[in-house]
């Protein structure tokens, strides 16, 4: 995590994202969450700093905590940076608040006897292999839709773009490499869980992950991800394994590791903190379950409306390319203009509001306040879009006969989309 | 555990065994590198080649006039000044590498210029046209202001540079603005020559920082602001709700206006079609690309739908008045026409063409959702 975070500094990315924008894309109902300024440049400092605090557990609690919220925090902030893997991380993160995960090899346990235990509760680890297992089979399940499994798309475009890479680059190239890949995907999705749970097959899943992820790596740009899942994977593993490499550890750093080795099993201080630890995990997962499917309660087609397409693991799954171009009307004199969209949104920006109906409307309402404060009182503001989905011919994607300044954000389905002139099967 | 192992140099095998297979196109039928090869050779670097002697004549024009202002040596200079503003063209799009840092473009062929500051850095000298606050009274569009904008009459604006008080200083900024245009043309080619044009086709890889990526990049943000907003869109009131015809290119030659742009859109549409510079030999690019990659996945046919859309707006442009100004003035609804058909192709390449091409705006991670 820690080198998530100075990866992120390293490359100038917090300047670029959080301090140039004139204008941020809130979440709906976080709109308060705002950069900082330059104390944005702190709170990167204090995630980084919990982080370590986390890793070498010294205060747990309070450094998780801390680590969780800094680190949402930073996501909420602006959500064209938005990726499923920071949301995993925000919700492993929310979910270890309610772990032990001090209990053994932590300083806390080498400063508190209390704590030093050497086994703890099964559902706790239980409770981290079920949250892997759900991203894992609900990118599989979102991956089960005509355009992954019979367009082979977006994967048609994306691979042939990576021509330059050594050995796969050619093979890259063919159209039944495509399918391969879309096909075995799916399949990895749906089963490493379950191959990683038994033990028979674990090494051989494991393997897996580690090909699938570092495939994955090589080809598209996700960052830290792989080696997040690669590294979180050896959860799935028996104590032997866990065990040899902090022996190793603690030959590196000469810790006396069999300090730890007390034979105990960790207990929580309260019994009621056990229980409500329990209770809100169990109310954690039921959510878990239930939100990447709040989709069914939208008409429409999801990837075209983007209504519950969020928070729900679907991970790679289309290619959108978008063009808006907003109108502002002051129907006072009936002057109108355009707006050059580069004056307010970086490239990165522009290109995510373009093709997602909530930045759309977030900027149009931006649109409305900026030009009010320039003088026209009541501005209308119309958008001319189109929008590209996997392959398919760019079509109309607002209604352009739709003022924007008269709809509010909400979670209502957004009856101002034109329909989407395809369909897409599946789930 | 040994089954796994087994079935798992299968799949390998079958992999490394795969290049013989009927399916699909072959990867050897298409070379990137080869478009590369081509925008730099028989575009970027002629283009800039013939702009260098463009600008290296305006300057020895304006050292001529100069030396003697007379009438006769104005419209020699005005001559040059053309036939530069119009090279230039071709190579405005092409703002990387070294031109990238020198910021060519803004130095150029910022307009409207500030004539109040051109009056002043004449009046009062000591002027830095290194600096980023002076880019808006150089370049061609300040030329065009002196050579042009002075006054309404020709042996008026001669007067400035022989009998005005401040004629001495009149001369020199007029052959310091031709010579800055001069050295930076100079210095963007050289680097192209020694050594920028390998680098430029050795960078071949995918990704948002390789040459296909950032040339195409450049190319469409060229298009979109400098072609169809600065030439048209600005002046004709798109994002200001009326016309501004003092925004057009080459204001104070009025009639100039209309020849920059079709020169600029001709040089767009052969960059994309890697027509060669100044001959008709069709060399790899963009076209053939996107063909490439439609054999794969039958899409629609983009190269046609850009290439017509391209003529729809030379087309439009046709009926348009040499002089924008006094074309948004009279019926600016005709350079409405021409916006939207222009703007028509913003969408064709920004949204259909990116995504065939899965170009990367910017480098920052997305996973695509």
């Amino acid at each position: 995590m820690l080198w998530s975070i100075i990866r992120f500094a390293a490359n100038g990315w917090i300047t670029k994202l959080y301090i140039e924008p004139q204008f941020f894309f809130s979440y709906y109902g976080f709109e308060w969450v705002q950069p900082l300024g330059q104390w944005t440049y702190l709170l990167f400092v204090i995630c980084g700093l919990s982080s370590i605090f986390v890793a070498i557990g010294y205060k747990y609690r309070w450094s998780i905590i801390v680590f969780f919220l800094s680190f949402t925090y930073i996501e909420l902030m602006d959500k064209t940076t938005y990726l499923n893997h920071y949301y995993f991380i925000s919700i492993l993160s929310f979910l270890m608040i309610f772990l032990p995960a001090n209990a053994y090899f932590s300083v806390d346990a080498w400063q508190n006897e209390k704590i030093r235990s050497q086994k703890v509760p099964t559902w706790t680890i239980g409770s981290i292999k079920l949250l892997l297992g759900i991203v894992y089979f609900y990118a599989g399940l979102a991956k089960l839709n005509s355009d992954w499994l019979f367009e082979a798309m977006p994967l048609q475009i994306w691979l042939p773009a990576k021509y330059s890479i050594p050995i796969l680059g050619d093979l890259l190239q063919q159209t039944w490499v495509h399918y391969l890949f879309a096909w075995s995907g799916a399949i990895y999705d749906l089963t490493i869980p379950f191959l990683l749970l038994y033990k028979r097959t674990r090494t051989i899943a494991f393997i897996l992950v580690v090909i699938f992820h570092v495939l994955t790596r090589v080809l598209f740009p996700i960052g830290m991800f792989p080696y997040i899942m690669i590294a979180s994977a050896l959860i799935f593993f028996d104590s032997g394994l866990h065990n040899s490499i902090l022996d190793k550890i603690s030959g590196w750093l000469r810790i006396t590791k069999s300090l730890f080795d007390n034979g105990s099993i960790y207990e929580y201080p309260k019994k009621w903190i056990q229980k409500a630890s329990l209770s809100i995990i169990a109310v954690f997962f039921v959510l878990q379950l239930l939100i990447p499917f709040r989709y069914m309660l939208y008409p429409g087609e999801l990837f075209w409306t983007e209504e519950g397409y969020r928070f729900s693991w679907r991970v790679m799954l289309m290619e959108k390319a978008g063009y808006a171009n907003f109108k502002v009307v002051d129907p006072e004199n009936d002057q109108r203009f355009y707006v050059d969209n580069t004056e307010f949104l970086t490239r990165f920006q522009e290109k995510q509001m373009s093709s997602q109906p909530d930045f759309i409307l977030e900027y149009a309402h931006f649109l409305e306040d900026h030009y009010q404060e320039q003088g026209i009182k009541d501005p209308e503001i119309y958008v001319d879009s189109y929008v590209a989905l996997n392959g398919r011919r760019s079509q109309p994607y607002v209604d352009p006969n739709v003022d924007l300044t008269e709809i509010e954000p909400s979670l209502k389905h957004r009856t101002w989309l034109l329909p989407f002139d395809d369909e897409i099967k599946g789930l | 555990m040994k089954k796994y192992t087994v079935l798992l140099f299968i799949v390998f095998f079958a992999w490394s065994c795969s290049d013989n297979g009927p399916s699909g196109p072959n990867p050897d039928d298409f070379d990137r590198e080869a478009i590369l090869v081509n925008w730099g050779d028989n575009i970027i670097v002629p283009s800039f080649t013939d702009l260098s002697e463009a600008t290296a004549q305006l300057h020895t024009s304006a050292e001529t006039f100069s030396a003697s202002p007379t009438l006769q040596n104005l419209e020699t200079l005005r001559g040059s000044w053309e036939s530069a503003y119009l090279a230039f063209q071709h190579v405005s799009m092409f703002e990387m590498g070294e031109a990238m840092q020198l910021r060519y473009r803004d130095n150029l062929n910022i307009y409207p210029t500030d004539t109040t500051e051109i009056k002043q850095n004449i009046t009062e000298g000591g002027y830095d046209l290194e600096l980023p606050s002076l880019n808006n009274s150089q370049g061609f569009p300040a030329l065009d202001y002196l050579i042009h904008g002075l006054s309404e009459n020709d042996t008026e604006i001669v007067s400035y540079y022989t009998t005005n008080s401040d004629a001495q200083n009149y001369r020199t900024y007029l052959t310091d603005l031709t010579l800055r245009i001069d050295t930076l043309t100079d210095q963007v080619l050289d680097s192209w020559t020694s050594g920028y044009r390998d680098e430029f086709v050795n960078n071949s890889g995918n990704g948002a920082n390789s040459s296909l990526d950032m040339m195409v990049n450049d190319y469409i943000y060229y298009y979109e602001k400098h072609l169809r907003a600065g030439k048209i869109g600005i002046p004709a009131g798109v994002f200001s709700g009326s016309p501004l015809s003092s925004h057009v290119e080459a204001y104070y030659s009025e009639g100039f206006s209309k020849a920059l742009f079709n020169e600029a859109l001709s040089a767009s549409i052969n960059f994309f079609n890697g027509t060669h510079f100044e001959g008709e030999a069709d060399g790899q690019s963009l076209d053939d690309y996107l063909d490439y990659l439609n054999t794969m996945k039958d899409g629609a046919d983009l190269t046609s739908i850009i290439n017509n859309q391209f003529q729809d707006a030379k087309n439009e442009a046709q009926a348009l008045n040499d002089n924008f100004a006094a074309q948004v003035e009279t019926d600016n609804n005709l350079m409405l026409g021409t916006y939207d058909e222009l703007q028509r192709n913003v969408v064709n390449m920004k949204v259909d063409m990116l995504q065939a091409l899965n170009i990367n705006v910017d480098y920052v991670d997305a996973d695509g959702d």
